[in-house]
């Protein structure tokens, strides 16, 4: 505890001495929601000085899943005969009918699981059941998925499909830089998706853009210190990719991951929840796994609804607005009765605004919590 | 049954000998001689006393005329066992310390059973054996009780409800609007071990996890505290919904402005791997074993070292305090020296996704 207390603080002296000698105001962008709610959990944002900001970026996955996308899933739970496997945090997401949670509730048969193998072993355990597995995430979950999809293969499975959205994360951040002009100084960027697709994915950024990137774990410290290097970075106004996560993070990740990932699909253009299309952005089966389609076994297609009115989750997604800017936050767009997805999912941006700074007291404790950021407890 | 019909009127249940089946059949519930049999073979055996013995409507329990505590809570965990404990010492330990944290000793338990159709009769005799156990180390008796069992598929194995009923010590008056600035908050030890144990348990059975629920009962600890140290103004134990909870609960009750440091709250590391891994936040998690304290600053040491006494409060410390501004929140120092809002929960915990 002493050593991890002595490391964060000498990572904030480095983000507070380095940002000293700023030439302008900074953004980062994080672009994953573990890191968005790790950085309010440990309160990194009262700390930060004022010319330097952390702005989240579409990193979580619940968050970017297309509202067609979440109504197939409802009226696929709906039909009879079928049991829809998903990740918990998909349950509260709301498509135009509605969440799968109230689908569960009106008796379709919806379950939660941890791992996408479960779903697998539900279909062979269940044969007359058709299993539909919701198949969410970005390269992170994306290995597990074409695990699943061999391994119904291996089992000679006719009662197992996936539907779907995984997303791949550079092309949106591509996007984001093209034609979203989103103005951002750097980037951190995602330990888990860079464990799998190695660090060296994010020097494309660097090099075209000119844009610092570094690699952030997820600790309190991690976080800090990934934040600090950013800082100093365009202080130096260098352009580099960093590596703050060796310990699992290295240069071309995991490629029995990758190689799973591609012999199952093949990235295809993909509807981003408050983004739009992006080119290359999602996955899709190759021919050889057709069968496991969702879409084509069950010849469904998304019908894309318009976003609920008045919500503003894909500026805030973007760095265009913050959470509090948005009209509905924290007036009708709660946790409990959530309006846009970032509200959904526990590592959605507005959530997190909502839980850790919405009232205000840890924004306007920031400047002293900067003048003594090694605040001694009263105690 | 035969040998059942030939018992006299009157005689105990104890006597009936019916061939006991291996699992819970619907008519255990029914109210007649089976149920007779079940509460002769194997409730009263495990739980027996001579209140519970009388098998009367109500126990009557001797007593001062001063103030009585009475709580109930149900218990529903899944699954039933689980690393560091079972429902039925959840079920006795869970209603033991609503009783304690209001200052009350208890003085006795009634147990209401609901049972799954099929559940195995050694699988309930493990649980009573637990409930049984539980209560010696609380030194409280389950006086009174009832069974009911549902159809297979209705229930989920068992249910408990416990009743408690305590006795409370004239002078203690433990009420938030007891709590004034600069008082001083204490936690008994290590939080969010008992719900990541259950939760690792549930819904990764195949994990081989080190995790340990908490699950104790605490009024003998919490007695010795309150005998020992004047100046304890609040108790509450950090069930559902965790630590955060109950600060942020203490926060908008008092209208007073609470604030936690971080780095003094103990989360075991496995404990929090656990918590990583599944995207939960410890402040948020459910225990069973311990007792968040709030007492005036003087007695805060006193406190202390009466928890220490104890071995469920060998990690006792303070964790934080009240300040005089009003704005009903509470605030955490982080370990890095940040702040944020500590809120209440919203509901069912989600694990996500990446």
């Amino acid at each position: 505890m002493t050593q991890r207390l002595a490391d964060s603080h000498a990572a904030i002296g480095r983000l507070l001495e380095a940002a000293k000698a700023l030439p302008k105001p900074v953004a980062f962008m994080e672009i994953c929601g573990t890191h968005t709610v790790a950085a309010f959990r440990c309160g990194l944002h009262s700390l930060m000085p004022a010319n330097v900001k952390l702005v989240s970026g579409p990193g979580c996955p619940v968050c970017v899943t297309s509202q067609g996308d979440i109504d197939m899933l409802i009226e696929l739970a709906q039909r009879p005969g079928v049991t829809l496997c998903t990740y918990g945090d998909m349950l509260r997401v709301t498509g135009a009918k509605g969440s799968l949670e109230e689908a569960r509730g009106g008796g379709a048969d919806v379950r939660v699981i941890y791992c996408s193998l479960d779903a697998v072993k539900l279909a062979a355990a269940e044969p007359k059941r058709n299993v539909v597995f919701a198949a969410v995430g970005f390269e992170t979950t994306t290995p597990a998925t074409a695990v699943a999809v061999m391994e119904a293969e291996r089992l000679g499975l006719t009662n197992f499909t996936a539907l779907v959205s995984h997303k791949r994360i550079l092309p949106a951040m591509r996007a984001l830089l093209d034609s979203m002009q989103v103005n951002v100084d750097g980037f951190m960027c995602p330990g888990h998706v860079s464990a799998i697709t190695g660090y060296a994915t994010f020097a494309t950024i660097v090099r075209r853009y000119k844009l610092p990137c570094v690699v952030a774990g997820f600790e309190d410290v991690q976080i800090a210190s990934a934040l600090a290097k950013l800082v100093e970075l365009a202080r130096d106004r260098k352009a580099a990719l960093e590596n703050l996560y060796p310990q699992v993070v290295s240069r071309w990740g995991n490629r029995r991951a990758q190689n799973l990932m591609r012999r199952v699909f093949r990235p295809v253009d993909a509807r981003w929840r408050g983004l739009g299309m992006i080119p290359d952005s999602g996955l899709a089966f190759r021919s050889r796994f057709s069968r496991f389609d969702t879409q084509s076994r069950y010849k469904i297609t998304p019908i894309d609804s318009p976003e609920p009115p008045g919500c503003r989750c894909g500026d805030v997604i973007t760095a265009r607005c913050t959470p509090a800017e948005c009209k509905l936050f924290a007036v009708v767009c709660t946790p409990v009765r959530p309006i846009g997805p970032c509200m959904v999912s526990s590592e959605g941006t507005c959530q997190a605004w909502f839980k850790y700074k919405r009232l205000g007291k840890s924004i306007a404790a920031s400047e002293d919590a900067v003048a003594k950021p090694s605040q001694e407890a009263r105690l | 049954m035969s040998n059942a019909m030939q018992e006299r009127p009157g005689t105990p249940p104890s006597a009936y000998h019916i061939d006991k089946s291996r699992h819970i059949i619907l008519a255990h519930g029914g109210g007649g001689q089976l149920t007779d049999e079940l509460i002769a073979h194997t409730l009263l055996p495990r739980l027996g006393n001579e209140l519970l013995g009388e098998l009367l409507d109500s126990s009557i329990v001797p007593g001062s005329a001063g103030r009585i505590a009475l709580t109930i809570d149900s218990y529903v965990v899944r699954p039933l066992s689980f690393p560091g404990g079972d429902i039925g010492r959840l079920a006795v330990s869970g209603t033991v310390n609503d009783l304690a944290v209001c200052g009350a000793e208890p003085m006795g338990l009634a147990l209401s059973l609901i049972l799954a159709e099929g559940l195995e009769r050694k699988v309930l005799e493990s649980f009573i054996d637990s409930v049984k156990a539980t209560a010696d180390e609380a030194g409280v008796k389950v006086i009174t009780g009832d069974t009911k069992v549902v159809g297979r598929g209705q229930a989920d194995g068992v249910y408990i409800t416990t009743a408690g009923v305590g006795s409370v010590n004239g002078k203690t008056r433990l009420h938030p609007d007891q709590i004034r600035p600069g008082d001083v908050v204490i936690v008994s030890g290590s939080i969010a071990d008992h719900g990541l144990a259950v939760m690792l348990a549930r819904e990764m059975p195949e994990v081989q996890s080190v995790l340990w629920s908490d699950v104790a009962p605490l009024n003998r600890m919490i007695a010795r505290l309150l005998e020992k140290v004047n100046g304890v103004v609040f108790m509450r134990d950090p069930t559902r919904g965790g630590l955060a909870c109950v600060v942020a609960d203490i926060a908008t009750r008092t209208g007073l402005h609470v604030v936690l440091e971080e780095s003094r709250i103990l989360v075991r590391p496995e404990t929090q791997h656990a918590a990583d891994m599944l995207g939960l936040d410890p402040l948020e998690v459910a225990n069973e074993g311990k007792v968040v304290v709030v007492t005036r600053p003087e007695a805060a040491e006193a406190a202390i070292a009466a928890l220490k006494e104890d071995e469920h409060g060998q990690d006792a410390r303070i964790i934080g305090h009240i300040e005089p501004e009003r704005d009903g929140l509470c605030e955490l120092h982080t370990v890095i020296g940040g702040r944020r809002i500590l809120q209440k929960p919203y509901g069912e915990q989600l694990p996500r996704i990446c």
